[in-house]
């Protein structure tokens, strides 16, 4: 993209107007939601508080689908596969968080100091869970199809997304299932101008903000994560330099795998509830997160992630939850048809 | 002996196979009871087969992996609800607007035309969807495709789920998960008959054969014509069939179209035999599921996918819940095998995909571009410029 040379005013009216929804268009687009609701409260009452409420809770779930949109991004970024079995372990991460809390015998009464103790130990055994599914399912289902046309992994990714949701259902049946409220995460930590922080918020910001941090120095300063950014910028280069390309790959699994534990543990404190659609649900999400960033790019996919959350609770809370689906797709259709490589992503092949 | 298998290699032998095949299958229902399960099976066989057929021409001749093909069941089944049903009660007055209706049905207000005429329409209706869903996907290569057709899918099958909370004066969309029911029954005006599928269902199934014979034709003939050629060369390699003529825009939509209006008309024999129209039956499990008849079958093969259609509409419809639902219970699990009928189908997909690729009736050439990697500028290890 050249910059542009002539100055705005000069510029006959109509390319402007398209230059200019070419850049901001998605910035706009996004902003419609949380500025029509924040004209209707400000005309009904004059306070901005409900909304401020709507993008807080916005802005920690955002941080566990940016955990998970994290683990879409990367795997894009290296193989251009849109992994569509993440979701689902997220929602295994889930799962064996929530039954291995249960197994320390962590209740609503345990201690402060037992309790901590316990997440953490939880969180590390949900992490690692991910990690190794999420490598397995890579070894299984995507290396044999390395030189396949693209679609084969995408279709096995879709199966493999299956097999994992029925092993859901056999886990802990069809239906939404509660777990302890371990952490009471709706009870209010303070108040800031109106808007409550609740330690749901805290955990979820709290978790995210260090692993997100972690990760994308070890990608941008390590020598695995220089090895990963070669491959991902041309896999045959990448070999010719020595490096186990295979290797590499099966490391972005585990880093995706490990995000979406955590991600899993998150979410089953923050949301109390699991259940085995919720990966499918969280993965469409997710992924929408990362594209609306620009696929393969980190930042990109948090910044997707935090906004989805926003767009997400608005739409829960003001519309109704049963159409929040409608809207989230809505903007994952209009962003991959209008601006395929999203708010901060580089020109791809998908673009055309 | 080994004069038959040299007798079924010619054109004539190929005929009279298919012939034989046509025959049994037209006399399959006399063989049992007028209303066994059997027969409802093959019902939804029959069904399964039009729609993996209509998908086959998006996905196996075109190559526009789409994801979505659930909306299109659902257009053609809700067409049914709202044209044949007395969903819209007081639509044209008291007495509601009757088209070639059998007597029973015309006492009744609401819309109700003749089944044939719905299923026109509902093939219309799918396709002008399919072409619209198809626009935005233009632009797109590869798996942004499968995403956005997902995505309208899942659209589609949220408003199908909340249609109920929309309305126009006094009617709902979609009656939710309350279904429209019920639907009326076909009729055929001229010899004044109607069907009962309370005590026959022979009609039904000969009604969806000849359905099916059309879907076959329609395919056969597409495959071999010059929009066929089209459509494969646009999946071996898109530039080159640009820089060949082929229109990339139209001939991508009238894929869409095609395979939308192929599933639109299954999707309304199949709400006209289920006999209620739910939004629970529109879910993206679904789209997997004739994704993974026309994978198993060979994707671009018209008998491949009609055998993979015909396989998994029998282990889903016959084998898992009437035969083998208690095997796991028998071996002392406690569950159901029907609640594991996906994850047997996500396991099919990625064995097929793994072991056999080209599935297992392959077409020859869709065999080449899969194991011996024709357009390998489309695999994950492309050399960018």
């Amino acid at each position: 993209m050249n910059a542009p040379t002539v100055p705005w005013s000069q510029r006959p009216a109509v390319v402007g107007v398209r230059a200019f929804f070419g850049r901001f268009g998605l910035v706009l687009t996004l902003l419609v939601l949380p500025v029509v609701y924040g004209i209707q409260d400000l005309s009904e009452d004059g306070d901005l508080s409900r909304l401020g409420n709507n993008l807080m809770d916005g802005l920690s779930n955002g941080a566990i689908w940016a955990l998970i949109a994290l683990g879409y991004t990367l795997v894009y970024g290296i193989i251009e596969l849109i992994n569509f079995a993440h979701g689902e372990v997220f929602m295994i991460g889930s799962f064996v968080a929530a039954s291995f809390w249960g197994t320390l015998g962590l209740t609503l009464t345990t201690g402060l100091p037992g309790l901590v103790i316990g997440l953490l130990a939880t969180l590390i055994v949900a992490m690692l869970t991910c990690a190794s599914l999420n490598v397995m399912i890579e070894r299984v289902a995507y290396r044999p199809l390395r030189n396949a046309p693209k679609l084969a992994p995408l279709i096995t990714a879709v199966g493999f997304s299956f097999i994992l949701q029925n092993v859901g259902i056999l886990w802990r049946g069809g239906s939404q299932q509660g777990v302890d409220n371990l952490i009471r995460q709706e009870e209010e930590v303070f108040q800031l101008v109106g808007v409550i922080i609740s330690r749901g918020d805290l955990l979820a910001i709290g978790v995210t903000v260090p692993l997100v941090f972690v990760v994308t120095s070890f990608i941008a300063r390590s020598r695995l994560g220089k090895a990963m950014r070669a491959t991902a910028q041309d896999p045959e280069a990448a070999r010719l330099m020595g490096i186990n390309v295979d290797q590499t790959i099966s490391l972005t699994f585990l880093l995706g795998g490990l995000l979406a534990g955590a991600a899993g543990l998150v979410y089953a404190l923050y949301q109390t509830n699991v259940w085995f659609f919720q990966g499918f649900t969280a993965g469409l999400i997710a992924f929408t997160a990362a594209v609306m960033g620009g696929i393969g790019n980190l930042r990109g996919a948090v910044l997707g992630g935090l906004i989805i959350g926003c767009i997400q609770q608005i739409s829960d809370n003001r519309i109704g939850g049963e159409w929040t689906p409608v809207i989230v797709f809505g903007y994952l259709i209009l962003i991959m048809t209008f601006r395929p490589r999203g708010l901060l992503g580089e020109q791809t092949r998908e673009a055309g | 002996m080994s004069a038959l298998p040299e007798f079924l290699g010619t054109k004539n032998g190929q005929r009279a196979t298919v012939g034989g095949v046509l025959l049994v299958a037209a006399l399959f229902p006399l063989a049992f009871d007028s209303l066994a399960t059997q027969l409802d099976v093959a019902i939804f066989v029959l069904a399964y087969v039009m729609m993996a057929l209509g998908l086959n021409i998006v996905v196996g001749f075109a190559g526009l992996l789409d994801l979505g093909y659930v909306a299109f069941y659902a257009i053609g089944a809700y067409t049914i609800g709202w044209l044949a049903s007395d969903h819209f009660t007081g639509v044209g007055g008291d007495e509601g607007i009757h088209v070639a209706a059998s007597n029973f049905v015309s006492s009744i207000p609401g819309i109700h035309l003749n089944f044939f005429l719905v299923l026109i329409a509902a093939m219309i209706i799918a396709a002008v969807l399919g072409a619209f869903i198809g626009l935005p996907t233009l632009r797109l290569r590869g798996d942004y495709i499968a995403i956005v057709t997902l995505a309208f899918g899942e659209i589609i099958g949220r408003i199908a789920l909340n249609g109920d909370e929309i309305t126009f004066g006094d009617y709902q969309l979609t009656n939710g998960q309350q279904a429209i029911s019920p639907v009326d029954q076909p009729y055929l005006p001229g010899a004044d008959y109607e069907f009962d599928s309370a005590f026959n269902l022979r009609p039904y199934y000969w009604a969806g054969l000849i359905l099916l014979c059309f879907t076959l034709f329609v395919n056969f003939r597409l495959r071999d014509s010059r929009l066929g050629r089209a459509w494969i060369a646009l999946r071996e390699d898109e530039v080159a069939a640009a820089s060949m003529g082929v229109p990339l825009v139209r001939t991508k939509l009238l894929a869409y179209a095609a395979g939308a209006a192929l599933g639109g008309i299954a999707g309304g024999f199949l709400g006209s035999y289920n006999n209620a129209i739910n939004s629970n039956q529109f879910q993206f499990s679904f789209s997997i599921f004739v994704l993974a008849m026309v994978i198993l079958g060979g994707m671009g093969s018209i008998w491949g996918v009609t055998a993979g259609a015909v396989a998994l509409a029998v282990i889903d419809r016959y084998l898992i819940p009437e035969v083998l639902d208690d095997l796991p219970s028998s071996f002392g699990l406690d569950f159901q095998l029907t609640q594991l009928s996906f994850g047997i189908f996500g396991f099919l997909l990625v064995l097929i995909m793994v072991l056999r690729p080209e599935g297992l009736f392959p077409e020859r050439r869709r065999k080449i571009e899969l194991t011996e990697g024709v357009g390998t500028d489309e695999s994950v290890f492309e050399v960018k410029a």
